[in-house]
């Protein structure tokens, strides 16, 4: 079988090969093989792809792909202890504020929750369709009693969305003024945004407990980040140089530009930004609900479960009224920004 | 205090590549910009710049685009750092300020104007204005009383709380004096600044300009590439060529003595009648053959011919105050009126 087994032997590496040669388990193709019983083929015509596993049988001192995962699951679960007593205590607080904002927003009765609400769609858009759309959708998921799961939805994209913009605006500003900065945060706003979402959620499991809001809460948070990340720092690289120049010529501090002149410039960008992050929160809301996150989230998942087609179907729809009313409020609040500063040279 | 110019740039010099500080010697050593592009792909910006700006003067830096002005009033205030030379203002060496100094003088000494205006969009008439103020961190009331003023000393009262893109281009270069006007500072750098506007409303800002100079006396940096501008405009002319001084001096010298082709390019093009005074063609003291009648030193030619009637034969007596000065015999006017080509040219034109 092994035609590599020659590479090594004219090297003169046989004997370290054999040195520790034991009885390794044996690989996927030799399983196969085994079981169709027809070796000939697999040894006569072709030659083998030199993969881990086929170099193992030539060589027993290399390890087989298997030992690969394997590995990176042993390194993982060997620092997990140290990761959990730093990462533990860091993210507490995260916990703290997701279980205030639920118990908030679920102790508040519905008559004060829902004026609230829609004096807030007000106070942002400024916009009599908006917020009566919005005071619709409230209205629709009382009457089909799904007020709670709602409340308990937005409660989580409230407490996630504002972490988000707290940490990714930042990050941006400083993205846009240091391009060492920017060169090493592009692969990893690349990663965090392609990454399959439970693959997030694998690590976190192992360092948190499942019981623990906060588990839901960084996944949310790692995957709706980007967006505002990514805005900022273009919003802060386009404006405009001839404006910057200007404050520089006025002689404005680093601190006066950038409170004074860019970030205000950047608004409409960063606005973008966090409506992104939003929907991206809601859209993770269904898949944090496999970690306990309560909400419109568990329903879909019942739904699937137990195959309640009406229930996943209406939780679902639910989650779709949600993300309209929140792009809708704040796409009306970005528009206000655009309207009140910029001419579009 | 007062012999000493405002503004006084000594050896300036700017290369633009990977290591500039490396490529001196070369160009001390006489290298021209094609050849140090060639050999060393480092692009001479600027080279051995040396002018005097007085006080309350217009100095006009003219060239085309690519000879290096923009380049050069920026050193004035440092937004590009210069690669040798030292720049004097008030005595005080400019390369020589830490960034903290550096931001006092941009905050006090020198304001800027700029072609594209530059205004914060998201702030309205009054703020942009009193954006110099606010940086140095007087309060509102105050101001906002100065940005007021000035607004309306540039003709935009009524306008304070609309916001840059409501104006038109005219209206907001006016927000864009105001602005530099308001920070109240000796020195005013003005980069092409009327350039981005129609030629109406550009003659307009220019009287403006002049106007505001006759009560204000700033010392006033303007660049330009349009020499009839830099010719209404200038008490002295700088004309910049391939990041060179071609040649300096007072306008109407220059017009009537370029010594460079590419100035006698130039100069060819412009209405000398409307461009050249009357003090730049005449005999100095007093004679007296027939004059027939009185001008003022500081018309232009052109009026000159419309109150002679177009009479060449007449002799004027040239007063300035109320002292007579000189007299212009028409003849000369008429002569001075010729661009003087180049000798190439003269041949052509004889043929």
């Amino acid at each position: 079988m092994a035609r590599y087994e020659s590479i090594f032997d004219s090297l003169g590496l046989r004997d370290w090969c054999d040195a520790e040669a034991e009885e390794a388990p044996m690989s996927m193709a030799q399983l196969l093989a085994q079981t169709q019983g027809d070796e000939s083929l697999a040894e006569g015509e072709r030659l083998p792809f030199p993969s881990l596993d086929i170099l193992h049988e030539a060589c027993a001192r290399i390890g087989q792909t298997r030992d690969l995962t394997e590995g990176l699951e042993n390194g993982f679960l060997s620092i997990r202890n140290g990761l959990k007593a730093v990462l533990d205590p860091i993210t507490q607080p995260l916990s703290w504020m997701l279980d205030g904002a639920l118990w908030v927003f679920e102790a508040t009765p519905w008559f004060v929750m829902m004026p609230i609400l829609i004096l807030l769609a007000w106070a942002v858009s400024r916009s009599i369709s908006v917020t009566g759309l919005v005071a619709a959708v409230l209205v629709f998921f009382g009457f089909i009693d799904h007020y709670n799961v709602a409340m308990q939805t937005l409660s989580i994209i409230f407490v996630c969305t504002t972490i988000s913009m707290v940490l990714g605006v930042p990050i941006g500003i400083l993205m846009a003024k240091n391009n060492r900065f920017q060169r090493i945060m592009i692969p990893l706003l690349d990663l965090l945004q392609t990454l399959p979402t439970f693959v997030y959620l694998i690590p976190l499991i192992f360092l948190f407990s499942v019981t623990e809001s906060k588990l839901y809460g960084i996944a949310i948070i790692m995957y709706a980040i980007v967006p505002v990340v990514r805005l900022t720092d273009l919003g802060i690289r386009l404006v405009d140089q001839d404006v910057i120049e200007a404050a520089d010529a006025f002689g404005m501090s680093n601190r006066q530009k950038l409170f004074g002149v860019e970030i205000p410039l950047a608004l409409p960008n960063i606005m973008a930004g966090v409506n992104q992050t939003i929907m991206m929160s809601l859209a993770m809301v269904v898949i944090a609900s496999l970690v306990s996150a309560p909400g419109l989230g568990v329903l879909v998942l019942r739904g699937i479960r137990n195959l309640e087609l009406g229930v996943g179907i209406v939780a679902g729809l639910g989650i779709v009224l949600l993300a309209i009313i929140l792009d809708r409020t704040s796409k009306a609040a970005l528009a206000r920004v655009n309207v009140s500063q910029n001419d579009q040279r | 205090m007062s012999d000493q110019p405002k503004v006084r740039i000594r050896g300036l010099y700017k290369i633009f590549g990977e290591e500039p500080k490396s490529m001196l010697p070369h160009v001390y050593g006489g290298m021209g910009k094609p050849e140090l592009l060639d050999k060393h792909k480092h692009v001479l910006g600027l080279q051995d710049i040396n002018v005097d700006m007085q006080a309350g003067e217009i100095t006009v830096v003219m060239g085309l685009s690519g000879s290096g002005k923009s380049t050069l009033i920026r050193h004035l205030n440092r937004l590009i750092e210069p690669t040798a030379g030292e720049i004097l203002v008030d005595g005080d060496d400019v390369m020589k300020k830490s960034q903290e100094d550096l931001r006092g003088l941009r905050q006090t000494k020198m304001s800027m104007v700029f072609q594209k205006f530059a205004l914060l969009p998201h702030r309205t008439v009054l703020q942009n204005a009193c954006m110099a103020l606010q940086v140095r961190g007087m309060d509102v009331a105050e101001r906002e009383e100065e940005g007021r003023k000035w607004l309306a000393r540039v003709g935009l009262q009524g306008y304070e709380n609309n916001y840059p893109h409501q104006l038109s281009g005219g209206m907001q270069q006016r927000v864009g004096i105001a602005r530099a006007l308001t920070s109240n500072s000796d020195i005013m750098l003005m980069d092409e600044a009327f350039s981005a506007l129609d030629p109406l409303i550009r003659t307009d800002m220019q009287d403006l300009l002049l106007e505001l100079q006759v009560e204000l006396h700033k010392t006033i940096i303007f660049i330009t590439h349009d020499l009839d501008e830099a010719l209404k405009l200038a008490d002295h002319l700088v004309i910049l060529k391939d990041g060179a001084v071609v040649q300096q001096g007072e306008p109407q010298h220059i017009l009537l003595n370029p010594n460079d082709p590419y100035i006698e390019d130039f100069v060819s093009d412009i209405n000398r009648a409307r461009v050249l005074r009357v003090r730049s063609v005449m005999h100095e003291g007093v004679e007296g053959q027939g004059i027939a009648g009185d001008v003022s030193a500081n018309d232009t030619l052109e009026q000159v011919i419309a109150f002679s009637g177009g009479d060449t034969s007449n002799n004027y007596r040239v007063v300035q105050d109320g002292e007579p000065v000189g007299f212009l015999d028409m003849t000369e006017l008429v002569k001075a009126l010729v661009p003087r080509v180049s000798s190439g040219d003269r041949g052509a034109v004889e043929r």
